[in-house]
């Protein structure tokens, strides 16, 4: 599943590359890119770990259409995300990731 | 960061050393918790973890998990834990390896509670809220580096981004092990007195169906970074293997090869098929229906679209707005990426139900009963090696709880047998050598002959191998001597090309060696495949040639070992101990 990076938000700090469990993130020229986007598991992490929320999980189009959009904004014990499918309706879930 | 380029010549590779009571390969769940209680039993150990990836988001629980499947709920008992996972399991299990993994199923849920994983509670907020018999729910997407955050804090090393190679042996004792960074290109060194094995089952051993030609090679359901390693390194070195032939085919989302109990288990939502008749209560009732052993169910949809009646469902129509939020909910604490597929499908699943599929077949011990065959303290054949969670064989329907918790039994075995070795042998110079040949050929013809087969490529030919000719999902699980023996004589080809691989950069390499260990897992697994002359689970093991159970052969454990000396693998049966009294294939 292809992670797609915003270059224009994207400030090559790495944490991408850092976490990613398949070794595909780098950054290259001050941007991160995934090297074989076909290798990724969708597992999220360099989403969640990204500080400039810079990159967005796309489903393969193979299997999925275009643009449906799954955003999660990182909180210290909860994830607030927000999924947008093909036709433009909006879900928001409040996910409580941590206790207090 | 800055990446290692490879080495042009072989004595370029700087070569680190590292001296540790207990080495823990792979720092996913198992391998945590395998930490964390070694420390806990004696502090004054040094315990170190290699890890492939990252401890943060390594492993199974990368992206996290919506529910424990094997909780020992107020009442029940361990006996009847066995009696279900056996009859799940169509009567094969080890009854002493399942009996000690369900003494301790509790405990590695309640602490990962405490340490801050949420677990959500019924009303009355006495219990757990049930999903199943032995299911609870849990909001588990941050599960992972909660446990990774524990594992460090108790004094445990980690050494991320180290690719395990091979084991390094003192005579027939396993001393340690060899791995190279991915990230520094180094090669590790690194000697133990016990060594534990925690790299999960293999993934990536079959094509599977949702592979096009760009963006879906790993749309899969378990981990593909979990390739086989762990197996592969034992096989090498002739350690005994359990139950290989009884594979991991699921029933999954269609398409996006996904998890399905979070929608058939935790809102009891029956598979439909085309003619929306209820397929298990219609067509399996003397099986058991609905309550059929978990390999009837796996196979259901492949059956139905065989036979002309798919596609197939689960029939979510008959959810309540309510019920769908939540199921979204817990997707969104696995695999959150199954909430962005109904979005990009646009599909109201009240209306449009949610498609299913069989998934490609893997190989994992925590699932099915593939693995290292160990005794009840998790020691394999190989004195010093231990095992533990998807690597291990003999216990299936173990899951996360029943992987953390043989995690904990296999690091008091080790953090006993630590007491009782030297361990100060030096190791042989000439082993180290080698295995850096070894672990780095792939680059070095890369830098001195250029051409050869890319890791990609090899993987995706033994990928269409096993789909075609050892029963893959395209094949509908199905297979025959003659198709195996077709396998088995490609693959003795393709680990004859190992040779012509070639690595660009240290990624490559570690894909490369990726493909070596998935070879090597493949031709055992087709092995106990071709031994075991009759169909006992249809779909996880379908013999086309023998329809039937044959009882009289079969009634055990297929077992092999591959033989370093002559590079031959034999295989064998263990007879079935049976202490938990009773019809096998009943609760």
């Amino acid at each position: 599943m292809p992670p797609v990076v915003v270059a224009s938000k994207c400030t090559g700090c790495g944490a991408c590359e850092n976490i990613c469990p398949g070794d595909l993130m780098a950054v290259e020229k001050g941007k991160a890119c995934c090297r074989t986007k076909r290798d990724c598991w969708d597992c999220m992490s360099c989403v969640k770990a990204c500080p400039a929320q810079a990159i967005e999980i796309r489903i393969p189009y193979q299997l999925g259409y275009y643009p449906a959009k799954l955003v999660p904004e990182v909180k210290e014990k909860s994830i607030i995300w927000t999924c947008t499918d093909i036709y433009g309706k909006v879900e928001q879930f409040h996910v409580k990731t941590r206790n207090e | 960061m800055t990446r290692a380029v490879l080495p042009k010549a072989i004595d370029e590779v700087q070569e680190v050393y590292v001296e540790t009571d207990i080495l823990i390969i792979g720092a996913g769940n198992a391998g945590c918790f395998a930490a964390i209680e070694a420390k806990k039993v004696n502090p004054e150990l040094k315990v170190l973890l290699m890890e492939k990836a990252h401890i943060d988001r390594s492993g199974c629980l990368a992206g996290g998990m919506d529910a424990i499947n094997t909780y020992l709920k107020k009442g029940r008992t361990i006996e009847e834990f066995v009696r279900w996972s056996r009859s799940q399991a169509g009567g094969i299990i080890r009854e002493d390896l399942t009996i000690s993994m369900a003494e301790l199923l509790n405990k590695p849920i309640e602490e990962w509670e405490k340490w801050g994983m949420p677990i959500k509670y019924d009303e009355d907020g006495e219990e757990y809220k049930a999903r199943g018999k032995w299911d609870i729910t849990i909001s588990g997407s941050e599960m992972k580096p909660i446990l990774a955050e524990k594992t460090r804090e108790m004094g445990c090393e980690v050494l991320n981004r180290v690719v395990a190679t091979n084991y390094i042996m003192d005579g027939e004792r396993v001393a340690g092990a060899y791995g190279f960074g991915v990230r520094d290109g180094k090669m590790y060194i690194i000697k133990a007195k016990a060594t534990l094995n925690a790299t999960g089952g293999a993934s990536g051993l079959y094509k599977p169906y949702q592979n096009d030609g760009h963006d879906s090679h790993h749309q899969l359901w378990y981990c593909p970074y979990n390739v086989g390693t762990g197996y592969a390194m034992g096989i090498r070195k002739g350690a005994e293997m359990t139950t290989f032939e009884m594979r991991w085919c699921a029933t999954r989302t269609k398409d996006f090869n996904g998890p399905i109990d979070t929608i058939s288990l935790g809102y009891k939502t029956p598979m439909v098929n085309a003619k929306g008749e209820k397929i298990l209560e219609e067509r399996y009732a003397h099986l058991g229906g609905d309550a059929a052993p978990r390999y009837i169910r796996a196979n259901v949809p492949m059956e139905e679209w065989r036979d002309g009646r798919g596609p197939c469902f689960v029939d979510t129509t008959v959810m309540t707005e309510e019920q769908v939020w939540d199921m979204k909910y817990d997707y969104l604490n696995e695999r959150p990426t199954f909430v962005l597929f109904l979005a990009s499908r646009g599909q109201d699943i009240r209306k449009d139900p949610i498609e299913i599929y069989g998934s490609d077949p893997y190989i994992v011990g925590g699932h099915t009963a593939s693995g290292y065959w160990v005794d009840v303290k998790r020691e394999t054949t190989l004195p010093g090696l231990f095992a533990c969670g998807d690597v291990a064989g003999g216990a299936p329907n173990k899951f996360v709880g029943g992987c953390a918790a043989e995690g904990i039994i296999a690091a008091r075995a080790a953090a006993k047998y630590c007491c009782i070795i030297d361990g100060t042998a030096p190791i042989c110079k000439q082993e180290i050598e080698t295995e850096k040949e070894r672990v780095f050929k792939p680059a070095l013809r890369k830098a001195s002959v250029g051409d050869g087969v890319k890791p990609g490529e090899m993987e995706e030919r033994l990928q269409r191998l096993m789909d075609e000719y050892a029963g893959g999902v395209h094949q509908f699980f199905r297979m025959n001597k003659e198709s195996l023996a077709y396998a088995l004589r490609h693959l003795a080809i393709l680990k004859d090309q190992i040779k012509y691989l070639v690595a660009a950069d240290l990624h490559e390499l570690m894909e490369a060696h990726e493909v070596i260990d998935r070879i090597d897992v493949a031709e055992v697994l087709v092995h106990h495949l071709m031994y075991r002359e009759e169909t006992r689970w249809p779909g996880w093991q379908t013999r086309t040639d023998f329809p039937e159970k044959d009882n009289e052969r079969f009634d055990g454990f297929v077992n092999s070992r591959f033989d370093p000396d002559s590079k031959t693998i034999q295989v064998f049966m263990r007879p079935y101990v049976q202490t938990v009294p009773g019809d096998r294939l009943k609760l």
